[in-house]
C-alpha cells in the first residue's frame, strides 16, 4: 500500500477519496464499466490501482478483466501524467507535412519519449492519431492549448514559455 | 440590429477563435455598441481561420477571414462604427471575392446549418427548419413510408462502405424483438478526418432529429451516440442540445403529443480505433474489450445488448431531416446512377485552401483539387490524393477525371471512406504514405485474428526496411502475397482494408519502392536512412545546436564557424536538420 495513493480501507471496503459521488448513479446500469474508468481519470489523472478494486465491487467485474478493458483502450493510463500534457498530433495531414521532425525536435528538447514523463513532471508527451485541426498541420497540443503550423524554432519557443511559466 | 459571429468549431479554436471572440466582447462592451454576439461551427473555409461574419443592419454579409485580435479593433472602428467595411480582409460578402470560387461547385444538404446557426441554441435550430422533418414523419407519415422515403432517395451509408440506409432500417423494423436500439457512429476515427466531428460541433439538432426518425421508423425507444473521446466539444455541444430538445419534448415521452417516446444517450469512446466497426463498437458500449465479432447476426438482428440495433454514420442522419422535408427525388436528383445525393470531404495536405466541403457526388477529383482548392500550394504539382484513410488507397493524380462515387473510388483500390482527403505534391514520398498508414493499421488491430496482428506486422517490417535503404528484391513480392493474406483472413474491414494503402501505391507507384530499393534513394527526399545530410557554408552561423543534437558526434566546427559533417560517422537520423533555426542543413 503507497501512502500517495488516494484510499483508506474502512472494514473490508476500499474507500477512495475525493472520488465524484455522482458516479453513484451508474450503479446497477449495464455498460457502465467504461464511464466509470474515464470518471476516476478524470478525478485522479490516471486509474490508481484502488480504484480498479472500487469499480470492481460496484459492477460486479473481476479486476483482471477491468484491467484488460483498461489496456485495450489508448485513453486509459496506469500512471499519473505530468503536470503537462503534451500531444503531438500524428495524423494524416500532420505526418506529410512534418510531424516526425517536430517529434523529434520535442523528444530533444525535452528528452524523453512518446509515452514518457519528464523527471521533474512537468511535461508528459503523448502522440496521437488526430486532432481534426488538419489545415494547422503540424498541431500539437498541450494541456487544452493547440500550437498549429508548427517549425522547430516555434516549438522551442513555447516549450521555453511553459518552462519559464512554471 | 447588427451581428457578430465568430466561428468556434474546432479548428477556428485552435487557431484563436476564442481570444478574438474575448476581444469582441470587450470591445462591443466598452464602446456600448447595439450588436449582438454570436457564435458558430464550422464554415469550411479552415485556410481562412479565425473566421468572423458581420451582419449589419441592412441585411449585408461580409465574412472577414484571418481576423486576429489585433484586427478586432479596426473591424470594430472601421465597419461597425463607420460603415466601411474592411473589403481587403473579406473573404466573403455582397461584392466577388477570389473565395467565391471555394464555394460555387458546393451543394450544401448536410453542412446546410454548419457555420450560419447559433448551435448553442436549438431556437436558431428551428428557425432554419430543424425538428419540421420530424413533425412531418411523426405526424404525416407511417414508420414504413419513412423508411419508404429513405429507401427511395437512394442514401447509401456515409460511414465508409456505404450499404443503402433504406434497406438497413427496413431490416431493423422487421426484426422481432421487444426493445430496439439506435446507435449513432461518432467514432470518426480516421486521421484526417473531420466531418463528422464539425457537424457536431455545427448542427447537433439534425443529427439528433435524424436519429428520432430512425427509432420511429425502425421501433426503437432508446439512442446511443458514442463519440470520440478526442472531441470534446462535439461532446459539450450534444449534451447541451439534448437536453434542450427534452425540454422542448423533441426528446422523452408523448413526443409532439403523440404516444412515440425516445431517449439518447452519449457513450464516450476510450480511444480505439477498432471501435469504430460496429460490433466492437457495440462490444464498447456494453463496457467490454472492443473487439469486433463475426457478421452475421447482422446488428440489425442481434445487436446491442443483443436486440435488434440499427447503426449508422453522423453524416448519414443529419441527411435524413432534408430528405424527409425536401423529398426522395430531390435527394435522388443529385449524383451519379450509383450513389446520390452528396458527400461532405475534409481537405487537407498540400493544397491552397483546405477545409470542408460538401460536393454533389459525380464531381470530379480535378475540379475539388484545383476548382474548389484553388491548387497546390508553393507552385508544386498534384502526385495522389489519398482517400478513405488508413484503409483506403492513393489515387494518382493521372485519374484526376475520376468521377467520385462510390463504384468509380472502389474501382481505382481505393475507397470512398468516411471522407478524408489528403492531397500530396512530389515532396511527398509514397512508400513512407504506406509506411505511415501501415504503422497505424497495425497498432490499432485488436489482434483477435492472426494475420491482421502478424501480417500487417511483417509488411510494417518490409516497409521499413525499405525505406532504410536495406530492402530487397523480392520484397515487393512478399508484400503483395501477405497483403492478399490479410485481406482474405481478417474477420472485420479493419484487416480486410488495411493492405489497401500498400497495394495502391504499389500499383501506381511501384517505380518509387523500385528506386528505394535499387537505387537506394528516396526521389520525394523524405526517408532520411537514403539521403546524404551537409552543411551549407554560406548559411551556417556555427550556433552548434546541430553538433549538440548529434547523437553520433558526426558534426564539427569552431563557433561561431561553419560546421561540417563526418559523412562516414553520420547516422542518417535527420537531427541536425531538425535542430537548425537558419536553413544550413541541406538533404539530398
Ligand atoms: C475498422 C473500422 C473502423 C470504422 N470506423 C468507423 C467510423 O469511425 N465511423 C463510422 O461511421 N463508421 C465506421 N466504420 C463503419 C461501421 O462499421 C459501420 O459500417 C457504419 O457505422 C454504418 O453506418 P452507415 O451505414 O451510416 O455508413 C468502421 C468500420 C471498420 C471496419
Amino acid at each position: 500500500m503507497k501512502a500517495s495513493e488516494p484510499w483508506e480501507r474502512a472494514g473490508d471496503k476500499i474507500r477512495l477519496q475525493g472520488f465524484n459521488l455522482e458516479l453513484w448513479k451508474y450503479e446497477g446500469e449495464p455498460g457502465s464499466l467504461i464511464p466509470l474508468l474515464q470518471a476516476a481519470q478524470r478525478d485522479y489523472s490516471y486509474i490508481p490501482e484502488a480504484a480498479i478494486h472500487y469499480i470492481s465491487d460496484i459492477v460486479g467485474i473481476p479486476p483482471a478483466q477491468i484491467y484488460g478493458v483498461i489496456t485495450f483502450y489508448t485513453q486509459f493510463r496506469l500512471k499519473p501524467l505530468g503536470k503537462y500534457l503534451l500531444r503531438i498530433c500524428n495524423g494524416t495531414a500532420c505526418h506529410v507535412n512534418g510531424s516526425k521532425l517536430m517529434g523529434q525536435v520535442i523528444e530533444d528538447e525535452l528528452g524523453i519519449g512518446v509515452g514518457q514523463t519528464t523527471e521533474d513532471g512537468f511535461f508528459t508527451v503523448q502522440s496521437v492519431a488526430c486532432l481534426g485541426c488538419c489545415s494547422l498541420s503540424p498541431v500539437m497540443v498541450i494541456n487544452e492549448d493547440t500550437h498549429g503550423r508548427l517549425d522547430p524554432r516555434k516549438i522551442r519557443k513555447i516549450l521555453k514559455s511553459y518552462q519559464s511559466a512554471g | 440590429m447588427k451581428q457578430v459571429i465568430v466561428g468556434m468549431a474546432t479548428c477556428g479554436l485552435s487557431a484563436g477563435a476564442q481570444k478574438v471572440y474575448e476581444k469582441f466582447e470587450e470591445v462591443i462592451r466598452e464602446k456600448n455598441l447595439p450588436v449582438t454576439l454570436k457564435e458558430t461551427g464550422c464554415i469550411g473555409m479552415c485556410y481562412r481561420e479565425v473566421l468572423v461574419e458581420l451582419q449589419d443592419g441592412d441585411g449585408q454579409n461580409y465574412l472577414y477571414g484571418e481576423v486576429t485580435p489585433e484586427r478586432v479593433g479596426e473591424i470594430v472602428e472601421s465597419h461597425l462604427l463607420q460603415n466601411k467595411p474592411l473589403l481587403p480582409w473579406v473573404v466573403r460578402g455582397p461584392h466577388p471575392t477570389e473565395d467565391d470560387s471555394f464555394f460555387v461547385k458546393q451543394k450544401r444538404i448536410v453542412l446546410r446549418n454548419c457555420g450560419h446557426i447559433d448551435p448553442n441554441s436549438i431556437d436558431a435550430s428551428i428557425h432554419a427548419g430543424g425538428y419540421h422533418a420530424l413533425r412531418k414523419a411523426l405526424l404525416e407519415y407511417s414508420p414504413e413510408k419513412v423508411i419508404d422515403e429513405v429507401t427511395g432517395s437512394q442514401l447509401r451509408g456515409r460511414g465508409g462502405a456505404g450499404f443503402p440506409t433504406g434497406v438497413k432500417w427496413g431490416f431493423a423494423r422487421r426484426s422481432a424483438g421487444d426493445k430496439k436500439y439506435v446507435i449513432c457512429n461518432a467514432d470518426e476515427g480516421d486521421p484526417g478526418a473531420f466531418m463528422d466531428r464539425s457537424v457536431l460541433e455545427g448542427d447537433p439538432h439534425s443529427v439528433i432529429e435524424g436519429m428520432i426518425i430512425c427509432g420511429y421508423a425502425i421501433g426503437a425507444k432508446e439512442g446511443y451516440i458514442y463519440v470520440r473521446a478526442e472531441y470534446p466539444k462535439a461532446i459539450q455541444r450534444l449534451r447541451q442540445a439534448i437536453a434542450q430538445a427534452e425540454e422542448r419534448g423533441f426528446l422523452g415521452e408523448n413526443i409532439l403529443q403523440t404516444d412515440f417516446r425516445f431517449r439518447i444517450k452519449i457513450k464516450e469512446g476510450a480511444g480505439a480505433f477498432v471501435c469504430g466497426e460496429e460490433t466492437a463498437l457495440i462490444a464498447s458500449i456494453e463496457g467490454r474489450r472492443g473487439n469486433p465479432r463475426l457478421r452475421p447476426p447482422f446488428p440489425a438482428v442481434s445487436g446491442l445488448w443483443g436486440k435488434p440495433t440499427n447503426i449508422n454514420n453522423v453524416e448519414t442522419f443529419a441527411n435524413i431531416p432534408w430528405i424527409i422535408l425536401n423529398g426522395a427525388e430531390a435527394f435522388a436528383s443529385l449524383g451519379t446512377d450509383d450513389s446520390k445525393g452528396t458527400k461532405v470531404f475534409a481537405l487537407t495536405g498540400k493544397i491552397k485552401r483546405g477545409g470542408l466541403v460538401e460536393v454533389p457526388m459525380g464531381i470530379t477529383i480535378n475540379e475539388i483539387i484545383y476548382d474548389i482548392c484553388s491548387g497546390m500550394r508553393e507552385g508544386k504539382q498534384f502526385k495522389a490524393v489519398q482517400m478513405g484513410g488508413p484503409s483506403g488507397g492513393c489515387i494518382p493524380a493521372l485519374m484526376g477525371q475520376i468521377q467520385i462515387d462510390y463504384a468509380q473510388i472502389t474501382k481505382t483500390g481505393a475507397i470512398m471512406g468516411s471522407g478524408g482527403m489528403v492531397v500530396m505534391d512530389e515532396s511527398t514520398c509514397m512508400v513512407d504514405v504506406a509506411k505511415f498508414f501501415l504503422n497505424f493499421t497495425q497498432n490499432e488491430s485488436c489482434g483477435k485474428c492472426v494475420f491482421c496482428r502478424l501480417g500487417t506486422k511483417r509488411m510494417l517490417e518490409i516497409l521499413e526496411r525499405i525505406t532504410e535503404g536495406k530492402g530487397k528484391g523480392s520484397d515487393l513480392d512478399l508484400l503483395e502475397d501477405l497483403a492478399q493474406k490479410v485481406r482474405e483472413t481478417s474477420l472485420c474491414g479493419l484487416g480486410q482494408t488495411a493492405p489497401n494503402p500498400v497495394l495502391t501505391t504499389l500499383r501506381y507507384f511501384r517505380q518509387e519502392y523500385e528506386t528505394h530499393i535499387f537505387d537506394r534513394k528516396c526521389p520525394a527526399h523524405v526517408c532520411s536512412p537514403l539521403l546524404t545530410y551537409t552543411i551549407l557554408p554560406n548559411c551556417c552561423t556555427g550556433c552548434g545546436r546541430c553538433a549538440k543534437s548529434c547523437p553520433a558526434q558526426a558534426i564539427s566546427g569552431e563557433r561561431k564557424e561553419p560546421h561540417f559533417i563526418q559523412p562516414e560517422q553520420c547516422v542518417k537520423c535527420g537531427r541536425c536538420f531538425a535542430s537548425c533555426s537558419f536553413g544550413a542543413v541541406f538533404k539530398d
